[in-house]
């Protein structure tokens, strides 16, 4: 395919949509976790409002059920005065035989400003924002195996908070690459914010095709790939890919790619340690490492409010849609 | 009714005609190439000066969307624009709803192609009943109905038992089977090729390996019974590898690919944009330059549209929920002269590709412009360019990656059985 068409990007070059962070800048995205940062202080005041979506609707379109990214994100448009709407399509309109576009167009008949969509197919939030009217703004909340965005940046802004700048760092995703959109978009966002190298370290079947191509080294041993990194991000195993012969069993994936104490000491002494939750403890990752002093874990969730704070505010549109 | 062609450059791969001059057609046949019969004198003259005169292409595969998908194209949108694309015969795949596994509906498909008038349309019978995979059609019945050949079309075999031993009923009533190589436990699930494209926007995939497992094995039970065998569809260059090695072993099989394989790789799909999906999926540069190969050297015997029309609606949604197929007769023979162009292909040859090697393999007399052959025939202007659009499109499928392109080539007349039956004003 040809490179991603910039639906994302406003003639200013200002983000109309949030769809994927492949096809945004470093500018862009710096300017994202710049954003962020001056959302995160307000987080820590009595008063966490500001008025900047006052007025304004959103409505969380979830297709695929969610707990912690659907919280996240009510929460950071209520921070922002915006008026929340969220809406579990998997149980409603879609079973009485809707299709994707009647949802959409009928939701905005109710005079929305912005979606924020999670689909089970890669894609959706892409093909949602080419149909909505041009003063309504898709925040892609992850499509299928594609992309996750808001998840990649609020990673970044937590990397970002304890080590600085991206600038000669290694960071190693571990686990299943081959159905995780959270890696696809960390990737990208690693690479255009100018880390050292990015690696991904997996079996072969939890990887996708020509994978290197995406910008990773690869590795199959945690022995070598967690060598020299500074950042180690778990993803999560889904119990399924054991029914679907991708792995033998939970045990064998602890031994080979799960995180222990042990395995972390590879990586550098203080290299921290992520995971966009939620975890399977002693199957992706050991308790002491999830809970132990280098693990940014639950940051990640604190962050996850300024960030998406930060993106909604930057992608919502001047009334009327003029530009 | 006597009809000369004169001016033209007549193009016959059969009998390796390539030469300035006329084209005599009494009645339903061919009199005279090059010099006119004695004492012929024409009805109609038409002057194809500057044009080629070829015979009428025979497809191998069309869906016409009748009976049962009307929602998505008629017989008669379909079969209209075939004949303005220059096709004269056109190949029915058995999956229509109901499927072609009764005769009764091979007899509602003749009686609608009748009423249509144009091109000739030839029914493939399913392998087996409602292409279910398990329990064989009335083979028999169905091709003295008028099935001219057998086909699973996309639908799996239950098992290697039921199409070994539906190879062996096909072959003790000498029918074709069509054969669409694909292992369903390999594709399952997948809307694209699979490689970087696939994994950059994490779209289920299909590897290459569904393709040419499905390949290896069909072959070898051609070997066991005798089943002639046509390969619909290949996409992948090591399927021309493998087809190459089964025909210096003497097997009888021939194959064909669809002409957008020929022009379209999975570097060329715009993000999600469902004119792309298509099953099989376009796969990489390096198998989409295998495939011309095979069509240059010969191992590749035919190219056909692999039409498929859609409603708006089945290409409406995220990529991996849309309906797979592009509407491509109207594209066919644009396409082949952008391969004459780039100087890939050589007319003739690309000509017979359309023509007369479809008609062999089908075992029909049409393809050729030999004297007493059935006047099936195609004049076009090879150089006349046309922007496709809703104004230049007669397909009721407009799910093509090639709308709104500029194309080459413009059919002026399509003749069958020595009628105009289709006519560029």
């Amino acid at each position: 395919m040809r490179a991603i068409e910039n639906l994302q990007l406003n003639q200013q070059g200002k983000l109309q949509h949030f769809l994927s962070i492949e096809g945004l800048n470093k500018a862009l995205l710096t300017d994202i976790l710049d954003t962020a940062e001056s959302f995160a202080d307000m987080s820590s005041q009595n008063v966490k409002k500001v008025p900047l979506m006052r007025g304004k609707t959103i409505v969380n379109l979830f297709f695929e059920n969610s707990t912690r990214t659907r919280a996240t994100f009510e929460l950071a448009a209520t921070r922002l005065s915006a008026d929340i709407l969220s809406m579990n399509i998997a149980t409603s309109a879609t079973s009485k035989g809707e299709s994707l576009l009647d949802t959409i167009h009928n939701i905005e008949a109710m005079q929305v400003d912005m979606f924020v969509v999670r689909h089970s197919l890669s894609g959706a939030a892409h093909f949602i924002a080419q149909h909505v009217a041009p003063h309504v703004s898709v925040i892609n909340a992850g499509d299928g195996q594609h992309e996750h965005p808001t998840q990649a940046m609020l990673d970044m802004f937590t990397i970002r908070r304890v080590k600085q700048q991206f600038t000669g760092l290694r960071v190693a995703i571990v686990g299943d690459i081959l159905h995780s959109r959270v890696a696809r978009s960390q990737i990208h966002a690693l690479n255009i914010l100018g880390a050292e190298e990015v690696r991904v370290i997996a079996p072969k079947t939890l990887l996708p095709a020509d994978v290197e191509q995406l910008g990773v080294r690869v590795y199959y041993d945690m022995a070598e790939g967690l060598k020299d990194v500074d950042v180690v991000i778990m993803l999560r195993l889904q119990k399924e890919r054991m029914n679907s012969a991708l792995l033998p069993s939970e045990s064998e994936y602890f031994k080979c790619y799960g995180l222990s104490e042990e395995k972390l000491k590879i990586a550098k002494p203080d290299a921290v340690v992520m995971h966009p939750g939620p975890i399977n403890r002693g199957v992706e990752i050991a308790s002491r490492v999830a809970d132990g002093a280098q693990s940014l874990i639950l940051q990640q969730v604190s962050n996850g409010i300024a960030v998406r704070m930060a993106v909604m505010s930057m992608s919502m549109q001047p009334q009327g849609g003029q530009v | 009714m006597q009809i000369e062609i004169i001016n033209g450059q007549i193009i016959d791969p059969a009998n390796q005609i390539n030469e300035q001059g006329s084209l005599y057609i009494q009645d339903e046949h061919i009199v005279g190439v090059l010099s006119a019969p004695k004492g012929f004198i024409a009805d109609t003259t038409i002057d194809a000066k500057g044009q080629i005169v070829c015979p009428g292409f025979v497809d191998l595969s069309t869906r016409l969307r009748e009976p049962g998908q009307t929602q998505k194209a008629s017989m008669y949108s379909e079969t209209q624009a075939a004949a303005r694309a220059g096709f004269t015969s056109l190949c029915l795949p058995p999956d229509t709803q109901p499927v072609i596994d009764t005769v009764a509906v091979v007899e509602l498909i003749k009686d609608k192609a009748e009423k249509c008038g144009y091109p000739q349309v030839y029914p493939v019978a399913a392998l087996t009943q409602k292409l279910a995979g398990s329990e064989l059609s009335a083979l028999y019945a169905l091709k003295n109905a008028g099935c001219i050949a057998v086909s699973q079309a996309h639908y799996p075999m239950q098992d290697l038992l039921v199409l070994r031993r539906a190879m062996e009923y096909a072959a003790t009533h000498d029918l074709l089977l069509m054969y669409c190589p694909q292992e369903s436990s390999l594709s399952k699930g997948g809307c694209a090729h699979e490689g970087a494209m696939a994994s950059r926007y994490g779209l289920p995939s299909i590897p290459y390996a569904a393709e040419t497992i499905a390949l290896m094995q069909c072959m070898e039970l051609i070997e066991q019974t005798g089943c002639r065998v046509h390969f619909r569809g290949l996409s992948c260059a090591r399927s021309v590898v493998l087809i190459t090695k089964a025909k210096k072993m003497g097997l009888a099989v021939t194959a064909d690919v669809a002409m957008h394989q020929l022009h379209l790789s999975d570097e060329d799909m715009l993000p999600y944009d469902s004119a792309y999906h298509v099953v099989p999926p376009l796969r990489s540069e390096k198998d989409k330059k295998g495939l011309l190969a095979g069509v240059r050297k010969g191992t590749i015997d035919a190219i056909c549209s692999d039409h498929q029309p859609h409603d708006v609606d089945a290409k409406l949604g995220a990529f991996p929920e849309t309906e797979a197929g592009i509407s491509s007769l109207e594209t066919v023979l644009p396409l082949m002269m952008r391969l004459v162009e780039q100087e890939v292909l050589d007319l003739s040859q690309g000509l017979s590709k359309l023509s007369y090697e479809p008609a062999k393999l089908l075992g029909l007399t049409a393809g050729t412009l030999s004297v007493g052959a059935i006047a099936d025939i195609c004049v076009f202007h090879p150089r006349l360019k046309w922007k496709i659009q809703a104004e230049s499109w007669l397909s009721q499928g407009c799910n093509t990656p090639f709308w709104h392109k500029e194309m080459p080539a413009k059919v002026t007349y399509t003749l069958q059985a020595g009628q105009i039956i289709y006519q560029n004003d």
